[in-house]
């Protein structure tokens, strides 16, 4: 009763690779993965792909199908026209290993840079009393199954290595601000370590990450925004040099530190108090009928930037097309620097 | 073949599995001052945990005050009918509540109880609501609790190294094929990047398993690949016993349609929340299928139920409530019946019986999976469900205090559902959460205290090595060879039909014929594409790690000729005393066969028999336990637990 579709699967690795065509069975009520699958058990062994639980659940099967960022497991064959060719490709912020797997450990190095849970000294285990309102908002932010969505969709790192130092990303604005937000957190600077070594600065907040996370944890409006809300008014942010557009004058005032260029907005006070409409306001965008948030930033085709392959639209043409994907990052992962290796342990690649 | 080029470790403790278990057990064995290595097949974080939903059992009578550590205690013996190892059910109802406390020091956040304690849930099989939770991702909280209390140690570590891998480091998506021995003693593990195909090679003293189930060799199942009982068949190989391989649960409800949806589970809170089973008639029939030991605890009237939910002190629980092995036995019999749906399941309604607002609150990421993965509203229709391959309570025979492997290996240690014994013939919901906690601490602890024993590191052997490299690179020496996904169905097809959840004598002695022949084409399986990320001979590895377990588990399901648990003999319907008596134990003889023994259950100790009423040991014991049981003074049942209920008050 199944279908032949026809499928686009990237297929290379860290030299660099190509679009390879297939056709391929699809019944009623698969999934993406479900097509992977198949094309593993029958056509290509060797294909690779991360998947764990099929279920939406541990965020390994991060992919970019017809160039949007998603779960391949989440992604139904139904929300295709019938004769819709699917492309599949690797997340394209991160190193390809092979095929449609990234090196995601650009993620790990930035979760050891976020401090971690402080526990209150003096209280017992055993002795933790919290009310469920305030433990609901953090959890809110616990809810992330690291799939690296909104990492590979910020556009701030989508296609500027040169940022990745410098940059923590929307998963790791979460976990600051869930610690911030945390009700027995013994650390009260999350808000100011994120600016200084996280590089929150560096957010516009134009909401992408909270576009395509499949947990629908409102990243930016619950916690970039309101971890930027105060500490905009005591240090220098390269958003208040954005704050123009996006801040009153009476807010940008009296603060010492502010080296923002002095505004015009507000300074008749005809504006003042009245929410900004050029750029977005510290409140929520509206959310649309299918429940989902317009992305207003770039208006471009496809979600989140541009996609691997230069601009282009999908379905692309046949023929070959060549990625080169960015080389890896060595140093950044760097196995066995440890002096682990044994007195015969040359390790010299292959 | 050369070993020069592979990459060497020297740890003092190596964890395989980043679940629970292992997380756990490897924050112990840092804190015991160890050098200690986490192995991963998956990412960091991504580990099977992750799926668990409805809770962590602990008895910390948070919302219900009675409960105590020798009520759980009595709960779990009982759902594992009696099998269990006494004294692991012991130790984890006493040490399960520290442990989820010790989680909420590392950042946990727990739902929380009107006075700000930590809320705990009804679920089947629990006298008391017992279980902490996180809406439906408890798992979730508790891997990333674990994997966050790891980064703050590396966090430590670097503070004052430098290097944040200095004690303790994580290589994920590594896969262990093989441990390396000195004599009798664990010297190291042998394995692959899944990244590069590159080996490497940890040397070690000591090595705890933590590396979960089996489910990946049936065909519905709520398992990931990463399920392919490595752990159970490494310990095989290296000397240590398997107990309890016969025992599967299977989930009674996992979804059966959509197939995008096939194999995932809803969660039983479903049930504890109110919702209910009908077949295709719209008969809601478990009450016709609760058995003679629960009818004292179990409603059978609708009403009665229903008013339960409410007033759980004056009526009693629904059926729906009953232990999973007895939902799913029903549901299973139902099918059979022909009362069920075209897919093969039952229908699972809470749609009809709470507010969609309620639903959407209860179970977030229920109704959130189930809309998108397959666009069915549980709000507005019911679910269709049935049996799926969920958890094995058989694993490696261990000491229970210190979880060292039993059998002939030293420094082997094990936790988790790796691990058998703990959970009997049948694992109580939630109890796993806690058991990999509790066993996962007491693995690290002793893991480290072992190695401080050692006068001598033992030795890997080169010849050792060299091996494990042939046999690891044989299936790309055969590209012609048979397709492993081929291989990976066949077995499916034989475990699913022949060593599934009602079994018979006739097929598990043909299903021991088939694996028989699938051994042969296991050892001629062939892969093609190159070492690196290549799923197709990972694969194949792994193939011969199903057959060894699937074999276990044939052989001691036809052995033990009863019903109990998680074991369901058509040709032997019910329970018998006798078998309680024995544990079913597998061990590798000379030529790499599976050797099958009986051995005796160890007997539970005075104070804790007597936490049971006669009239219910009666059900489950021989007449001459009963006997040495009424010789024992004191009182017995509730009397025997400070602070229970007494019989009269519960109607
Ligand atoms: C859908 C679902 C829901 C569940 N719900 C509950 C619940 O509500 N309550 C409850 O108590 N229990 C529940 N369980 C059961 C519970 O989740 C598991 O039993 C438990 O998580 C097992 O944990 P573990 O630490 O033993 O192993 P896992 O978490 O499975 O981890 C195994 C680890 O071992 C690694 N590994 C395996 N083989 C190798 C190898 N060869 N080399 C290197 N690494 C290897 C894997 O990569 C993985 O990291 C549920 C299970 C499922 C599937
Ligand atoms: S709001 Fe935009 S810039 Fe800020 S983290 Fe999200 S995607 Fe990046
Ligand atoms: S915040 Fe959302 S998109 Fe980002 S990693 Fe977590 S779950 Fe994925
Ligand atoms: S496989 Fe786990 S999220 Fe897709």
């Amino acid at each position: 009763m199944g279908t032949k579709r026809h499928f686009r699967v990237w297929r290379g690795d860290s030299a660099g690779g190509d679009i390879e065509d297939f056709d391929v069975e699809v019944n009623e009520g698969e999934v993406v993965l479900d097509i992977i699958h198949r094309l593993q058990a029958t056509q290509t062994p060797d294909l690779a792909c991360r998947w764990n639980c099929k279920a939406g659940k541990c965020g390994s099967c991060s992919m970019e199908i017809n160039g949007k960022p998603r779960l391949g497991c989440m992604t139904r064959m139904s929300t295709f026209e019938e004769d819709e060719t699917v492309t599949i490709t690797p997340l394209r912020t991160f190193p390809v290993i092979r095929d449609l797997v990234t090196d995601v450990s650009f993620n790990y190095d930035k979760a050891r840079e976020t401090p971690a849970f402080a526990p209150p000294p003096g209280v017992a285990p055993g002795d933790y009393r919290m009310q469920q309102v305030d433990v609901e908002r953090s959890q809110e932010f616990r809810k992330c199954i690291e799939c690296f969505l909104c990492q590979n969709t910020c556009h701030v790192v989508r296609d500027h290595e040169e940022n990745k130092a410098a940059f923590s990303g929307p998963r790791y604005f979460i976990r600051a601000a869930e610690l911030d937000m945390h009700p027995l957190d013994d650390r009260t600077d999350r808000k100011e370590y994120a600016q200084s070594h996280q590089g929150m600065g560096l957010c516009n907040i134009t909401k992408c990450c909270t576009e395509v996370c499949p947990e629908h944890i409102k990243i930016t409006d619950n916690a970039i925004i309101p971890m930027k809300e105060r500490v905009v008014d005591r240090r220098y942010d390269p958003l208040v040099w954005l704050g123009r557009k996006i801040f009153r004058r009476d807010q940008l005032d009296g603060d010492g530190e502010n080296m923002a260029p002095s505004s015009s907005v507000g300074v008749t006070d005809v504006a003042k108090g009245a929410p900004f409409t050029t750029n977005r306001g510290p409140e929520g965008p509206e959310v649309r009928e299918d429940g989902r948030m317009d992305v207003t930033e770039v208006t471009l085709p496809t979600q989140g930037g541009p996609s691997p392959f230069g601009d282009q639209q999908f379905p692309l043409p046949s023929g070959r097309v060549a990625y080169q994907p960015p080389a890896p990052q060595y140093g950044v992962h760097d196995d066995g620097q440890d002096g682990d290796h044994g007195t015969d342990g040359h390790h010299q690649g292959h | 073949m050369t070993t020069a080029r592979i990459e060497r470790h020297h740890y003092d403790v190596v964890v395989i599995g980043a679940g629970g278990a292992g997380l756990r057990a490897a924050i112990e064995a840092r804190l015991a001052g160890k050098r200690t290595a986490i192995i991963s097949k998956s990412l960091f974080g991504k580990a099977h945990t992750v799926m668990a939903e409805g809770g962590a059992a602990a008895a910390m009578g948070n919302v219900n005050s009675r409960d105590n550590w020798m009520v759980h205690f009595r709960d779990t013996m009982r759902g594992g009918k009696f099998l269990n190892n006494f004294r692991m059910a012991e130790l984890h109802a006493k040490e399960a509540p520290e442990r989820i406390w010790e989680l909420e020091t590392y950042g946990a956040l727990f739902d929380r109880t009107k006075d700000g304690k930590i809320s705990q849930r009804n679920f089947g099989g629990h006298e008391y609501p017992r279980l902490a939770h996180v809406g439906d991702r408890t798992g979730l909280e508790l891997i990333r609790t674990l994997q966050q209390k790891i980064v703050s140690l590396q966090q430590e570590d670097f503070a004052e190294t430098g290097n944040y891998d200095a004690r303790i480091r994580v290589f994920s998506e590594t896969t262990i094929t093989e441990l390396l021995l000195d004599g009798n003693r664990v010297a190291g593990a042998f394995g692959y990047y899944r990244e590069s195909g590159e080996f490497i090679l940890l040397e070690a003293p000591a090595v705890i398993l933590a590396t979960g189930g089996v489910g990946r060799s049936y065909k519905v199942t709520s398992n990931s690949w990463e399920y392919t009982g490595d752990g159970h068949a490494l310990a095989l190989r290296a000397g240590a016993t398997l107990i309890n391989m016969e025992f599967l649960q299977f989930h009674p409800t996992g979804m059966v349609w959509p197939p995008s949806v096939k194999g995932i589970l809803v969660t039983e809170s479903v049930r504890g929340d109110g919702g209910v089973l009908r077949n295709s008639e719209g008969k809601r029939f478990m009450f016709d299928y609760v058995p003679d030991v629960f009818r004292k605890q179990y409603a059978d009237t609708e009403e009665e139920a229903d008013r339960w939910y409410n007033d759980p002190d004056n009526n009693r629980r629904p059926p729906e409530l009953l232990p999973r092995d007895e939902v799913a036995r029903a549901i299973n019999s139902e099918v059979k019946a022909g009362r069920g749906t075209k897919a093969g399941g039952v229908l699972l309604d809470v749609s009809t019986r709470m507010p969609a607002e309620t639903i959407t609150k209860r179970l977030p990421s229920m109704y959130h999976q189930f809309k998108e993965l397959a666009d069915v509203d549980i709000t507005k229709e019911p679910m269709e469900v049935g049996p799926t391959c969920h958890y094995v309570m058989g694993g490696v025979e261990v000491e229970p205090d210190s979880t060292a492997a039993m059998g002939t290996v030293e420094g082997l240690f094990a936790a988790g559902e790796v691990s058998g014994g703990m959970h009997g013939s049948n694992r109580l919901g939630g109890n796993s959460l806690s058991d990999l906690l509790v066993f996962g601490k007491r693995a690290g602890e002793h893991a480290a205290a072992y190695t401080d024993s050692l006068t001598k590191r033992p030795k890997v052997t080169t010849s050792d090595v060299e091996s494990a490299v042939l046999t690891a690179l044989a299936p790309l020496e055969r590209p012609g060879g048979e397709n492993p996904y081929t291989l990976q169905q066949d077995l499916q097809a034989v475990m699913g039909d022949l060593v599934g959840i009602i079994r018979r004598e006739g097929e598990l002695t043909d299903a021991l014929k088939r694996l028989q022949q699938l051994k042969l084409r296991v050892a001629q399986v062939g892969a093609i594409g190159g070492r690196r990320y290549n799923p197709g001979w990972h694969l194949a590895l792994d193939l011969r790690n199903m057959l060894i377990v699937s074999e276990c588990t044939a052989k001691a399901a036809l052995e033990r000729e009863e019903s109990r648990g998680g074991h369901t003999r058509e040709d032997f319907p019910q329970m018998n005393p006798q078998w309680r008596l024995i544990n079913l134990v597998c061990s590798l003889d000379g030529s790499g066969d599976v050797h099958l023994e009986r051995k005796p259950v160890p007997r539970m100790r005075d104070e804790l028999i007597q936490l049971f009423e006669r009239s219910e040991l009666s059900k489950y014991l021989t007449e001459g336990e009963i006997t040495q049981f009424d010789a024992i003074e004191g009182p017995t049942g509730d009397a025997a637990i400070p602070g229970a209920k007494s019989k009269t008050e519960a109607k």
